[in-house]
């Protein structure tokens, strides 16, 4: 039997992010918060290994009381739990702030019941620093595995994993023992389908909300704004390149006259352009 | 990440805290793995050298590995490329990655030597090693940096990342914090002259830690099949295919284009969901950053995630049927028409053009 | 095996306002929901009646995600490139409680659905109710698209919405048929506040609608229309599909030309387009609804065809529909009563001398006097149209000749006494 923290974070679905013509700030009114869809494989792989050897899932989020959403379509997955770290306090908190909370809050959750593997994803898509789970991991002192690309096997009695981890050029095949924390490489699995059991299941269970007590965190400095030791000092969009186009026509527009009058203007222009070809076709 | 812009606090605050004026100059960790280097590091080296000249400071490569003339070979690579000095850590037990050592030898050395900037590269190993080591120095740490700068008068990093889906861009401050903490995607930063002139000092550092030490354990290495390994990063010449291909077989069309050229092939999110072409082609915010010195774009509209991964490509072709297409706004040549019709016309044209070079190269 | 006291198919206005009467009342309740969120599936941009919220939840107005509440409500009718037509616009619509606001259905119903789950029902999304489960003539549940789905329940109460599947496969409908559906696009048009209210000309949270008739819908039978959100408009126009049949209109495109008006594009002009959708709304009015209860089950909103077609409203329908239909169930319930066709055809009863009906079988030769009609549509508008212009032309022309001028036109074009007919005929119609 082995317990398995996954934490999974709450985004706006940034495929429909818009920025206001005219403030420059992002619209997340009418935006869908989504469950990160870099967290669903951490999810997953959980849930496998439940299925497999047995065990007890906890998923966790920081976030504002919406994001009870997201843990309870976790729960409708499969999970068996789900806390809810939520406060005030926690506004405007960076990868830093936010693995200080995340890791006292899991801390509270091994006193009920001792962790042996914490799931996070990659990375989420609104902050993508990758830098919580390592976060996390730090704080707690467990072995930390990112970018994995699967889990070879967990030896739940002699407290060991097996994992396969991504690194540039080839994969490596690592051991270590329990607890670690494992960050989710994407595309190693597949989202389930709840079952409407679960979804019955999840529509009941009430997500237990914990605040900046509950999650056993006296020293305010250390989260929210306080404990961020980076700000973000301005947002803006990307400036349109000043220089458009050159574009290219001819009286005919007929495509090859159009090809050849591309290559002339540019080999002129760009004579390094011609070399680099002449270079790489023989 | 709070989205709520905060101004930052204490700027234009007449020198800067004592605790935080102890750090000084710009580390650059020098990636390296299996006795080849990550040409990232020389990216950043050339990066750091613009920041180092702002600062008036000096910069320098932290090179950790087995011990041997391979490793300090890296030293010498990281003067080439733009290196005052290096840190040098050799141990056998840093001989393969893993994030404990490496972790621990880092820290000792930013803790002993106290820079003001460490940059490292985004790559896997570079994020999690940035993020293990930011932690423990309880310091800020910007991720996927696509611009670095300085704000001299507080001697602030200014680190300018893609946020929210890339729709936005954010600059991200560590104030009160030392070492300031970034990691930059390769490709971003234009590699420097390699200088063999160059070269400086090293200062040797001792990874306090024993084997028995590390709880983790790399068993093997299973290389990816260097068969079909694809490397778009750092070709010079990519021809690109979008949505406005319409029909998978039209793809071919790009690739008949790409072999003329000797160019390596790249895609749009769409066409690699769709699994029209391999992962590794996909260029943009979620794939991969490119600067070719030609990029060939049909049928791609030119939506900023896929933008912020190529336009810093020397000469950028667009061929679109829609004339208000975003690409036409930063493409270099743009040409209004049918993709399918147009990138025929280029490959004989392209055919003919080098053809006729080659022949006249040959003499007669 | 899961049973329930009641299931509720949809979470629309209908299903949520049933959903959470049934719930206040203490009943077990499961609402199935296909969209990804409650709202995810509806048609953004409405009117809000309030009057029949206050009945379900007296204090909406403290958290509902209301947009604007309308000051005006303009009434135009166009030709191609002018409009003539009344603005009312008063300041007793600025006394609280207000009476009519702008929403947006994807804001809108989130909160909604969020008030039912308090209430104590089960709301489950992303889930597909596929068939409904029969005992003989009697439906005991549903079944959905996921594993395991089969769900039981005394009374399942199908508010999915217009072009019910549910209860056609179940035989309780005949086919729609297309004169008794109208096909309505819509487009939501950013447009930051200050620009918005200045060329509105209101304040913070008032609101303007503007209802439009005429060659917009080039001879179709229908209507257009414009509200303005707190920083968006809705702007859409519905005709009969039969009608988007035998013309070969496309709805988009004719949305395009009604939005290039003269009259209309400088309102709109630089608004961004955040959505586009096409949606049916039932318009057959009180001949069309069909059989709307039975052994086990209870049909609200636009499945049943709920919608008064001269005021477009709806959701108001929906929501009191949905409400009776709970209201029925709870007292049977109580007195211990099955849920059988006898027993619940008191929820037709109930309807029947509520407002609902009542208008509805007020309006009930509307949309046939439109549909055999089509001058109302077409040519008026381009008469009135062109009476205003010569009237307001100063071209040295005296006015009793223009009269006359306008007379002859409006007869030239339609026969004395078939102007007297129409008029006739549109006063049966209202009164
Ligand atoms: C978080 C996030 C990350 C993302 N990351 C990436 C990323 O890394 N890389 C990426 O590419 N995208 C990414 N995207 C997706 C990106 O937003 C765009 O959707 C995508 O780049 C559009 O691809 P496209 O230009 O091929 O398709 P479209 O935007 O549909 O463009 C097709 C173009 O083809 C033109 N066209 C049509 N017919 C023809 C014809 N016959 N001849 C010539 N032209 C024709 C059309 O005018 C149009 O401009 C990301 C999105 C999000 C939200
Ligand atoms: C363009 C337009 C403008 C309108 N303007 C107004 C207005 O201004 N004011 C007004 O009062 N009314 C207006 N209406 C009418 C109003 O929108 C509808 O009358 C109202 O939404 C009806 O609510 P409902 O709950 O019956 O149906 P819906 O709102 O359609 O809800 C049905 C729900 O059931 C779900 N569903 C369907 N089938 C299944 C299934 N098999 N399993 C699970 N779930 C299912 C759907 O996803 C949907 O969420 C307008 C309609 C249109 C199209
Ligand atoms: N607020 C949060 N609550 C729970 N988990 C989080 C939160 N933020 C980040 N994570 C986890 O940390 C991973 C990396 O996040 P990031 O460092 O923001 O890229 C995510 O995939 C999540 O699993």
């Amino acid at each position: 039997m082995i317990h398995i923290v996954v934490c999974i974070k709450q985004v706006p679905d940034s495929a429909q992010i818009r920025v206001h013509p005219v403030t420059n700030t992002i619209m997340r009114q009418g935006v869908p918060a989504i469950i990160n869809p870099y967290d669903l494989f951490a999810l997953e792989e959980a849930l496998r290994i439940k299925d497999k050897f047995g065990g007890f899932v906890t998923v966790i989020t920081m976030g504002p009381p919406q994001a009870e959403n997201a843990l309870r379509k976790a729960l409708s997955f499969g999970a068996d739990d789900a806390i809810l770290v939520t406060d005030r306090a926690f506004a405007g908190a960076d990868t830093l702030a936010t693995s200080f909370a995340l890791a006292s809050a899991i801390k509270q959750i091994e006193k009920t019941m001792p962790v042996d593997l914490v799931f996070t994803g990659k990375q989420t898509i609104d902050g993508d620093t990758a830098q919580v789970g390592p976060g996390i991991a730090k704080r707690m002192n467990l072995e930390l595995l990112t970018y994995i690309s699967s889990i070879v096997s967990v030896n739940t009695d002699k407290k060991e994993i097996l994992v396969q981890r991504r690194s540039e050029g080839g994969v490596q095949v690592l051991k270590t023992r329990l607890p670690s924390l494992v960050t989710m490489l994407e595309g190693s699995n597949e989202m389930r389908f709840a079952t409407m059991p679960n979804m019955i299941r999840a529509a009941r269970t009430t997500v237990k909300k914990w605040d900046r007590v509950a999650a056993g965190i006296e020293d305010v400095s250390k989260i929210g704004l306080k404990g961020s030791p980076t700000v973000v000092s301005k947002v803006f969009a990307p400036s349109p390149k000043t220089v458009k186009a050159e574009m290219v026509q001819t009286e005919s527009n007929e495509p090859q006259d159009l090809a050849g009058a591309l290559l002339m203007r540019m080999f002129t222009r760009f004579p390094h352009v011609r070399e680099q070809l002449e270079k790489s076709v023989n | 990440m709070s989205e709520e812009v905060k101004k930052p606090v204490g700027k234009k605050k007449l020198g800067l805290d004592p605790r935080l004026a102890e750090y000084r100059g710009i580390w650059v960790f020098i990636e390296h793995e299996r006795g080849t280097a990550h040409t990232v590091s020389w990216e950043l080296l050339g990066e750091a050298r613009k920041l180092a000249d702002k600062l008036g400071v000096q910069v320098a490569g932290v090179v950790m590995g087995a011990p041997g003339a391979e490793t300090r070979a890296f030293c010498q690579e990281a003067f080439y490329h733009g290196a005052d000095h290096c840190y040098l850590i050799e141990d056998p037990i840093l001989k393969d990655y893993r994030n404990q050592p490496f972790t621990k030898a880092m820290t000792d050395l930013v803790n002993a030597y106290k820079p003001e900037i460490l940059l490292l590269g985004a790559t896997t190993l570079g994020r999690d090693l940035a993020g293990s080591v930011a932690t423990t120095l309880l310091t800020g740490l910007t991720a996927d940096c696509t611009e670095l700068n300085i704000d001299v008068d507080i001697r602030s990093l200014l680190a300018t990342r893609p946020t929210f889906g890339g729709s936005l861009l954010c600059t991200i401050q560590t104030l009160n914090y030392r070492p300031q903490m970034a990691t930059v995607r390769p490709r971003v930063m234009a590699m420097p002259k390699r200088d063999t002139t160059r070269s400086g000092n090293i200062t040797e550092g001792k990874l306090t830690m024993l084997e028995t030490d590390i709880i983790t354990k790399v068993l093997e290495f299973i290389p990816d099949a260097n068969t079909n390994k694809i490397n778009i990063e750092y070709a010079d010449i990519i021809v690109s295919g979008g949505k406005g291909l319409k029909k998978p077989e039209n793809f071919q069309l790009i690739r008949d284009l790409a072999k003329v050229l000797g160019a390596e092939i790249g895609a749009t999110r769409p066409l690699v969901q769709s699994g029209w072409v391999e992962a590794e082609r996909q260029v943009g915010q979620t794939g991969k950053t490119v600067r070719p010195k030609l990029y060939i774009a049909a049928g791609i509209s030119g939506a900023v995630q896929h933008r912020v991964g190529m336009d810093a490509s020397d000469v950028i072709i667009a061929i679109n049927s829609d004339p208000n297409a975003p690409i036409f706004d930063f493409a270099t040549y743009g040409i209004v028409g049918n993709a399918m019709t147009i990138l025929p016309a280029l490959t004989t044209a392209f055919q003919k053009e080098l053809a006729a070079r080659r022949s006249e190269a040959v003499p007669a | 095996m899961e049973k329930f006291d009641a299931i509720v198919v949809g979470a629309g206005p209908s299903g949520n306002a049933a959903a959470y009467t049934l719930a206040k009342a203490g009943l077990s309740v499961l609402q199935i929901e296909r969209g990804e969120y409650p709202g995810s599936k509806n048609v953004q941009g409405a009117i809000l009646y309030s009057d029949a919220l206050e009945k379900i939840i007296p204090d909406f107005r403290d958290d509902a995600p209301l947009e604007r509440h309308i000051i005006e409500q303009r009434m135009w009718v166009l030709d191609d490139d002018s409009y003539i037509g009344t603005h009312y616009r008063s300041d007793a619509f600025n006394k609280v409680p207000y009476n009519r606001y702008t929403i947006l259905r994807a804001q809108f119903d989130k909160w909604f659905s969020e008030r039912v789950t308090r209430a104590g029902a089960l709301v489950i999304c992303e889930t597909t109710v596929t068939d409904l489960i029969m005992d003989g003539q009697r439906v005991v549940g549903v079944r959905t698209d996921r594993e395991n789905g089969d769900i039981f329940a005394d009374i399942v109460i199908l508010a999915d919405g217009v072009n019910s599947l549910l209860a056609k496969k179940a035989g309780f409908h005949a086919e729609l048929n297309p004169g008794d559906v109208a096909l309505a696009v819509k487009e939501i048009l950013f447009m930051p506040q200050e620009t918005l209210e200045s060329r509105f000309n209101v304040k913070e949270g008032e609101g303007v609608v503007i209802e439009m008739v005429g060659k917009i819908t080039q001879g179709m039978m229908g209507t257009g229309f414009l509200y303005t959100n707190s920083e968006s408009l809705t702007i859409g126009v519905g005709c009969m599909l039969s009608d988007f049949k035998e013309s070969g209109v496309s709805p988009y495109l004719l949305l395009e030309k009604m939005k290039a008006h003269p009259a209309i594009q400088p309102l709109i002009e630089g608004g961004e387009m955040k959505e586009y959708t096409a949606h049916l709304i039932p318009e057959g009015g009180y001949k069309a609804i069909p059989q709307i209860y039975g052994d086990g089950w209870l049909i609200v909103g636009d499945s049943g065809m709920f919608v008064n077609a001269v005021h477009r409203e709806g959701s108001n329908l929906a929501m009191t529909t949905g409400r009776i239909a709970a209201e029925t169930v709870i007292a049977l319930k109580q007195d211990g009563k099955e849920m059988s066709t006898k027993n619940l055809s008191a929820y037709r009863a109930k309807l029947d001398n509520s407002f609902v009906m009542k208008d509805l079988a007020k309006y009930k030769d509307m949309p046939g006097v439109f549909h055999a009609n089509p001058q109302f549509l077409t040519t008026y508008p381009e008469l009135v149209n062109k009476a205003a212009h010569s009237m307001l032309t100063v071209d040295g022309v005296d006015k009793k000749t223009k009269e006359r001028e306008i007379f002859k036109s409006f007869t030239r074009s339609r026969s004395l006494t078939g102007l007297m007919g129409d008029a006739f005929k549109l006063w049966r119609a209202f009164r």
